[in-house]
């Protein structure tokens, strides 16, 4: 949808959009009130489990469910057997092989089974009674491994025309992004360095575990109700897996506890729905902690190699990344936008990245806040980072000095508009934390990344009560904060106080079609449809003002929460309130409403600067985070509490992935670290105050300027915290997470 | 005619370049033009693409126009977390 030019960035001075209203969440939250997945139930509930695979990559033989389907209380037990609609669409039968094996089980804790029983204990009993014939096959699990020529196959048939005949049958994509001669711009360097990166596969770590109630009736019409960052999603992926008319699957979305792109599929749903349709009645899943790690979708692991070319004064003369990454046991790891995002701060003439798809016996990869980005920014920071410090030049100052502007041809191809990168830059070199004093073992480290943000499918639907207050229904799940932001956008374009909007999240039924709450879009595109429903009302109000006034709809206009004449011609009324207005809206028509359906394109980039300093213990390898800051281009910060969120919560979960949080599989394929005291994510008590700077360049795609801030901040923070450590400790660590004992390793071999 | 600039691993699709020429006024004919002319690129175009419109990126709109002299860049398509 092009934007017209009300729907285009204008300045204006705002009254609510900017504050630091009341989150119309908290209460709840904080007194338990609020109603998460699990929280869901209903008279009659079946509670499901769900038997896995031991193995990381065996044949299923056969699977004898008879002694559980004869337990007491075992109302139901489902395989792929019983997901009887064939599908010719990969991207659907992919999802569907996720949740309920086929012919084999691909990684550990690849569901095979589920049971449904009048309790928990009794289904846990039941999923012993299952027989499965497995026939355990070769597996792999590192992306590099994995493209080796020998390496265990996976899938045959699945590369696509970019790979090139002769590789491994797990090499599913290739993609090639830049411009210009590489090798000559490296001939121009006074020094060309040479890296190979790796990172490991982390999970979101969201504290709600995935959670659902299905209830499927022999009528065809079914209900859901899930903890989901896309209940739409939801609705038309389990449609088609269940051969349901997406009409006749409602889909409610419960309160959610973290997201951050881990629930932008589904991984229990369609099990909940087809027990439900088998036993004809409700059907409740709830996954464990352990489940959670073993078989829902961690971010990809990451192996790139680096080769950058940088003058003596600090000019980047060419870049060159091959990024591999592994997305688990299905196409579809995030390599392309690492690919397009590794160089993308940087003008360079010369810039190349080749990214790989690889797949793994791992469980299948799902979104991570900026998919794809942070393991890319991670390799090009810390090359960066080391040919300024070996130059002796402030790392701040050449990245500076290469810094993507207006007019900058991308590395991934466009030609950069009006973009805040070099604002995020100038903030960290005149903040006092960079001229800040550091102690022995200490270091400080910086780094910047980049993340592309997009619109969607967007319905909002704007209401004004009897009482002259106003409801908002939207269709996105409220991950950061969104009820209170439309609130806002709503409160600021009527022209009434805050406090008298309500925003819900509305269920399937309710709205058009709406995107997931992804990339970063909801206050950049509901945002946007909630001003236009505002703007729709507003006419309508001025419309029936002019029928009380007896004046023509033009001659009224909307101010200040009321509609005015427009001019002397229009004669002299009292201005009408928008209460004045809803209490003779039965009179003068009936019910006012706006409402706005689009696909809002043009979500505007964004960058940040991160600062981190860091201690590094010599005598155990552990780090300590000091004192961090984030220095991001929010556009418009329309709830600037959300917006330093967003910026600490990238920041803390980039600082896990850095120094912590990892996947450790065994020989045998197996996870050996699935809960939360074995995978290490950081605490409170790990971490000071991460400290914020938002800087506003609003974009010009958005009536208010806003951009989305969700994702950006998890791109930086790898390499900020390895530059810092190289810096504290002396020794530049290629792989994470640096953990004490790889740090401890990395300075004994020193 | 307008030029559109494609990735590179794409360019085994079209006879090595990386620049492509089509007769397109919007985005939908931009879409429709490269798939006749280049079939090696169907497989991707159906499987999604994001296209750079002046800076913009855009998914869906079909009917975004573009004008001759329009910076048009073919992106993977966009998703997110």
């Amino acid at each position: 949808m092009a934007l017209d030019d009300k729907q285009q960035y204008q300045a204006r001075q705002f009254k609510v959009v900017g504050t630091r209203v009341k989150r119309p969440d908290g209460v709840d939250k904080v007194t338990g009130k609020a109603r998460f997945g699990a929280d869901i139930s209903a008279p009659g509930m079946l509670i499901a489990r769900v038997l896995r695979s031991p193995h990381a990559h065996a044949r299923i033989k056969s699977i004898d469910t008879s002694a559980a389907e004869a337990l007491p209380g075992v109302h139901g037990v489902v395989t792929r057997a019983d997901f009887d609609k064939i599908t010719d669409d990969d991207f659907t039968a992919d999802i569907l092989d996720n949740c309920m094996a086929g012919e084999k089980a691909l990684y550990d804790g690849h569901a095979v089974a589920a049971v449904a029983a009048n309790s928990a204990a009794v289904a846990k009993a039941a999923l012993k009674l299952i027989k499965v014939d497995y026939d355990v096959l070769p597996h792999v699990t590192d992306v590099d491994a994995a493209m080796v020529a020998d390496a265990p196959v996976l899938h045959d048939g699945r590369a696509n025309e970019s790979v090139p005949a002769g590789m491994s049958a797990n090499v599913l994509s290739r993609y090639e992004f830049g411009h210009g001669d590489i090798e000559a711009g490296l001939a121009k360097a006074d020094r060309v360095i040479e890296r190979t990166y790796k990172t490991e596969a982390t999970h979101q770590g969201y504290i709600e575990p995935h959670a659902c109630l299905a209830q499927m009736g022999p009528d065809g019409q079914a209900d859901l109700w899930c903890c989901t960052q896309g209940h739409y999603m939801v609705r038309n992926v389990c449609a088609a897996i269940m051969g349901l008319d997406q009409g006749q699957l409602r889909v409610t979305a419960s309160e959610i506890g973290g997201g951050f792109g881990g629930k932008t599929t589904v991984f229990l749903e369609p099990v909940a729905l087809a027990l439900s349709r088998k036993t004809s009645r409700p059907v409740k899943m709830v996954m464990s902690r352990s489940e959670v790690l073993r078989a829902t979708g961690p971010t990809a692991s990451s192996s790139v190699d680096v080769r950058i070319g940088m003058t003596k004064d600090g000019r980047i003369t060419a870049g060159f990344a091959e990024l591999r990454y592994q997305g688990g046991a299905y196409p579809g790891s995030p390599v392309e936008f690492g690919s397009m995002s590794a160089f993308a701060p940087y003008d360079l003439d010369a810039v190349k990245t080749v990214g790989w798809d690889v797949v793994t016996n791992r469980p299948k990869q799902a979104a991570y806040r900026a998919p794809g980005a942070p393991m890319a920014a991670y390799a090009i920071e810390s090359a960066i980072d080391e040919l300024a410090k070996g130059f002796g030049l402030d790392p701040l100052a050449v990245r500076l000095k290469n810094a993507a502007r207006e007019g900058t041809k991308a590395s991934y191809g466009p030609t950069f508009p009006a973009i805040g990168l070099e604002a995020t830059l100038r903030a960290a070199k005149d903040h006092p934390h960079w001229a800040a004093p550091l102690g022995e073992n200490q270091g400080r480290g910086v780094a910047c990344g980049f993340w592309f943000n997009f619109g969607g499918d967007t319905c909002v639907s704007l209401n004004i009560t009897p009482d002259g207050t106003v409801t908002v229904s939207e269709g996105n799940p409220d991950i950061g904060g969104s009820r209170a932001s439309m609130s806002m956008m709503a409160a600021e374009e009527l022209g009434i106080p805050y406090e008298q909007v309500r925003t819900i999240v509305a269920d399937t039924g309710s709205l058009g079609q709406n995107e997931v709450t992804d990339g970063s879009r909801v206050t950049f595109a509901v945002g946007l449809a909630t001003i236009e429903a505002a703007r729709a009302a507003k006419r309508e109000m001025c419309k029936r003002a002019a029928m009380v006034w007896g004046i023509e709809e033009d001659a009224v206009k909307w101010e200040d929460g009321a509609a005015h004449p427009a001019g002397e011609n229009a004669g002299k009324h009292p201005p009408m309130t928008l209460k004045d207005i809803a209490a003779v809206a039965s009179n003068t028509g009936g019910p006012i409403a706006g409402h706005h359906e689009a696909n809002p394109e043009g979500a505007g980039v964004s960058f940040a600067t991160h600062m981190v300093d860091t201690e590094v213990d010599p005598d155990t390898g552990a780090v300590k985070i000091l004192r961090y800051t984030v220095f991001q281009d929010a556009g418009k910060a329309v709830h600037p509490d959300y917006v330093e969120g967003q910026f600490q919560g990238g920041a803390v979960q980039g600082i896990g992935w850095a120094l912590n949080e990892e996947y450790i599989y065994g020989d045998d394929g197996v996870l050996q670290n699935a809960g939360f005291l074995d995978y290490r994510i950081p605490v409170a008590s790990d971490l000071p105050m991460i400290d914020t700077v938002i800087l506003e360049i609003p974009n010009p795609g958005h009536p208010y300027g806003v951009r989305g801030v969700g994702e950006t901040s998890i791109v930086p923070p790898l390499a900020a915290v390895a530059n810092a450590v190289s810096e504290a400790a002396g020794v530049r660590m290629t792989q994470l997470p640096m953990s004490p004992p790889k740090v401890l390793k990395a300075l004994h071999d020193q | 005619m307008v030029q559109v600039r494609i990735w590179g691993s794409l360019a085994a699709m079209t006879d090595d370049q990386t620049e492509v020429e089509i007769d397109a006024s919007n985005l939908r004919e931009l879409l429709d033009g490269l798939a006749g002319k280049y079939p090696g690129l169907k497989p991707q175009l159906d499987r999604g693409v994001s296209v750079a419109i002046d800076g913009r990126v855009y998914n869906d709109s079909w009917f975004t126009p573009i004008k001759p002299d329009s910076e048009v860049v073919l992106l993977a398509r966009l998703k997110g977390g």
